[in-house]
């Protein structure tokens, strides 16, 4: 399997994506924005970092890239693609994804190993893991608080569209501390902490077991790719 | 060189953490009496060309829907707005004809 990592201007984590996507047994693709060209990948991460600045609004500009047309079509169709932290807001920006990221509620740029309950194990991104169950991954915003209307979180919430929700501790403000949310078809995902820094040993969050040996980010890009093997 | 002047808040309901933080420093430096801050984005845009309906309706599009974003902001204004040579000239052709008193301002707003 082949998934593409794009990489924007000021984009930080697409070659942790890359990494995530090696260690889950598939093939990973550099993108680049400016492109057209998907390369024929089966799968797409839009990576975290500060796109264009953050200027206009985060994720706004990155969302009108060359290279969107391609990604929203393939969206469209089916295709997995999972967008973090800077990636959700281009998702959210680029109208694949519903409500929007402001500010963290408490106006600080927030970094901290984030307790997370899976909603929905049954997305392209998250089939991997079991409902109910907690995961600790990176989180590490500064505008990650997620807002929509009642109406739209009422729809997601009914609709099982909440992917991921804080556990202990809301650390943006987001509404009803959702963390991540996927579109109907449940192949496009998006959320604000970071699983791609949680895939391998010594280099993770810390767990009861040892220090920095967590994982549980591993289970997005396994997921996707089990997914695909048995589609194939 | 004409220019249009986009203003795009933040919506009404929405806490605006930039804004409270001014709003502190205000209290903080003893500038009481101001009971809250708000923190927009205000665009300007110029064209070369005339301002004409068509123009108007791009403006508008391109507000709603790149300047701003509907889920947590609001476009508050559009302004069109032209060059003070520009409103010496339209004065001066006001100026020659007959003026009932009833002229359009130089600059509109909607």
């Amino acid at each position: 399997m082949r998934i593409g990592v794009i990489t924007f201007p000021g984009s930080l984590d697409d070659r942790d994506a890359q990494r995530a996507v090696r260690l889950a047994g598939a093939e990973p693709v550099a993108l680049w924005h400016g492109s057209h060209d998907l390369e024929g990948v089966d799968a797409l991460i839009l990576p975290g970092g500060f796109s264009y600045g953050d200027y206009l609004r985060c994720g706004a500009i990155a969302s009108l890239s060359p290279i969107m047309t391609e990604v929203i079509d393939a969206a469209n169709a089916g295709m997995p693609v999972l967008g973090i932290c800077n990636g959700f807001q281009m998702l959210t920006e680029a109208h694949l994804l519903e409500g929007g990221l402001i500010r963290n509620d408490h106006g600080s740029f927030v970094c901290r190993d984030q307790v997370l309950r899976v909603e929905n194990a049954s997305t392209d991104w998250t089939s991997g893991f079991e409902a109910g169950q907690q995961i600790t991954i990176p989180l590490k915003n500064g505008e990650g608080g997620f807002i929509a209307s009642d109406d739209v979180l009422d729809r997601l919430e009914g609709e099982g569209r909440v992917v991921f929700r804080y556990v202990d501790v809301n650390p943006n403000g987001s509404l009803r501390d959702i963390a991540g949310i996927s579109n109907e078809r449940g192949n496009v995902v998006g959320l604000m902490p970071h699983p791609e820094h949680a895939v391998e040993p010594g280099f993770g969050p810390d767990t009861a077991v040892a220090m920095r040996s967590g994982v549980d980010g591993l289970g997005f890009f396994t997921s996707v790719v089990r997914r695909a093997l048995v589609e194939a | 060189m004409p220019t249009i002047v986009v203003d795009v808040m933040p919506k009404a309901e929405l806490l605006d953490p930039q804004g409270k933080a001014v709003a502190g420093a205000l209290a903080r430096t003893g500038r009481t009496g101001f009971t809250g801050v708000r923190i927009g984005k205000r665009f300007e845009l110029t064209v070369d060309g005339p301002i004409d309906d068509d123009l108007k309706a791009n403006v508008q599009q391109i507000a709603e829907e790149i300047l701003s974003n509907s889920v947590i902001e609001d476009v508050v204004g559009i302004h069109y707005e032209q060059s003070n040579a520009e409103l010496a000239s339209e004065a001066a052709v006001a100026a020659s004809v007959t003026d009932d008193g009833f002229g359009a301002p130089a600059g509109e707003t909607h």
